[in-house]
This record gives structure tokens, C-alpha cells and sequence, in this order.
């Protein structure tokens, strides 16, 4: 048995010394979508209709491209905390939990990476 | 259910859908998560979108067909009033991180606001889409 108290035992450790960072990120990526995303639909309503050229005129604003990489790496960075909380409360098996989380974890990478990557190949192409 | 390996076997585990009474509230909140794993799963064509944007004139006009055509319409009509719908209720979720409108009527009254300005900032966005269109 211990003689450390309850409270002694847990003080200044999260569950990993990080207990509120998913939490925080959650928030901040929230914060951050929420002009973004309002950004993002209004461009898109006003390129409708527009051909490639159009288009890519506007990605390579440097602006625009700026904010479409942001944007990315906050949605995925985002979603993938969210589908993680979602997959924790319904997943009730160990293994499925553990590989559904690393499926939407690594789909989220790739994801992004291919989204900024083809960002970059207009901003940056001829 | 499988049956964790610890020694609480029959532990309660979260959010129990069929026990609930449903209520304006409670489903305010099961639709902000279905609405997020619908955005989740709509970022899947919007990276489509950017990848064929990237690959040239071609690539771009048949992402662009296909999105025009009326499953895309559909598709991307309903990834708009998920949008909208995450966008508002998340600011309402962020107020109450904040501490603010916990108040069973504040709750109700935000929660129409929410569905209010959904409702209107799709329609909107949809009408001018097609009018600049």
C-alpha cells in the first residue's frame, strides 16, 4: 500500500503530463476555423462558374495560398481530434478503438500532405 | 461488446444513445457530431478538388463536371449546411467553454439561433452561387 495521498499522486500529472493539450488544440483549431472556414466559402461562391485559369490565378495569390494551407492543416488537425473522440466513445473493443484511431490519424496526414502539396503545385507552377 | 481487459466488466461507457429522452437540446448536440464526421468525410473531396485542380485544365474540368452533376450538387449542398451548422453551433460550444449561456432558456434560445442562421447563411450561399453563376 502507499502512503502517498490521492491528491499527492496526481498532482502537476496529467494522464501524460498533457492532460489538456487535446482539449486545448481542439479549441484553437476551432478559433482558427472559424474565419477560415467563412474565408473559404465566400471564395468558392464567387470562383463558381470560373475556368481553371481563374482559379489558379487565385491560388496563386499569395494570400489565398497562404490561407488555403492554414485552412488544410486546421480542418485535418481539427477533424482528426474530433473523429478521435467520437471513435473513443463508440468503439468500446480495445484493438478496433486502437486501429480505428490510427486509420483516421494516418488518413489525416496523407490527406493534408496531398491538400498543401497541390496547393504549392499551383501556387508555385507554371 | 467485448469486454475489457481491466477489472470493471460492466461499467457504464459513454454516450448510451437509446437511453435518452429526446429533446430539443440533446439533439443539438448528437447533430454537431454527425455534422462534424459528414465535414470530416467531405474533406476527402475537397482534397479530390484541389489534387485535380493541381493537375491541369483537364484534371480540373472533370473534377469540377462531376461536382456540377446532381450527386455533387446534392453532396455538396448537404457538406454546406454541415459546414454552416459546425460552424455556428461551435461558436455556441466555444461560448460555453467560456462559461457563458448555460441557462436552460439561453441554451434554447441559442440552440434556434443556430438552426436560424444555418438555415439562412445555406440558402444564401446557394442563391448567390447560382446567381453569380
Amino acid at each position: 500500500m502507499s502512503y502517498r495521498s490521492p491528491l499527492g499522486k496526481v498532482r502537476g500529472l496529467g494522464s501524460a503530463k498533457d492532460g489538456t493539450h487535446h482539449w486545448w488544440m481542439q479549441r484553437l483549431t476551432a478559433l482558427a476555423l472559424i474565419p477560415l472556414a467563412i474565408w473559404f466559402v465566400v471564395s468558392v461562391v464567387a470562383l463558381l462558374g470560373q475556368n481553371h485559369a481563374a482559379f489558379a490565378a487565385w491560388v496563386k495569390n499569395p494570400l489565398s495560398a497562404t490561407l488555403l494551407i492554414l485552412l488544410i492543416a486546421a480542418t485535418f488537425h481539427h477533424a482528426q481530434l474530433g473523429v478521435q473522440v467520437v471513435i473513443e466513445d463508440y468503439v468500446h473493443g480495445e484493438g478496433a478503438k486502437l486501429a480505428a484511431i490510427i486509420l483516421v490519424k494516418g488518413a489525416a496526414l496523407v490527406l493534408a500532405g496531398i491538400g498543401i502539396v497541390s496547393v504549392l503545385r499551383i501556387a508555385f507552377g507554371g | 461488446m467485448t469486454t475489457p481487459t481491466s477489472a470493471a466488466p460492466s461499467r457504464p461507457l459513454s454516450p448510451h444513445l437509446g437511453i435518452y429522452r429526446w429533446q430539443w437540446t440533446m439533439a443539438l448536440s448528437i447533430l454537431h457530431r454527425a455534422t462534424g464526421i459528414v465535414l470530416a468525410a467531405g474533406t476527402v473531396l475537397l482534397v479530390y478538388w484541389l489534387w485535380s485542380a493541381a493537375g491541369g485544365p483537364e484534371s480540373h474540368a472533370r473534377a469540377q463536371a462531376l461536382i456540377a452533376g446532381w450527386f455533387g450538387r446534392l453532396c455538396l449542398f448537404g457538406w454546406t449546411v454541415a459546414l454552416f451548422y459546425h460552424l455556428f453551433n461551435g461558436i455556441r460550444h466555444l461560448a460555453w467553454d467560456a462559461g457563458k449561456g448555460f441557462e436552460l432558456r439561453t441554451a434554447y434560445v441559442s440552440g434556434m439561433a443556430v438552426v436560424a442562421a444555418t438555415i439562412t447563411a445555406s440558402v444564401l450561399a446557394w442563391v448567390i452561387g447560382y446567381m453569380v453563376k
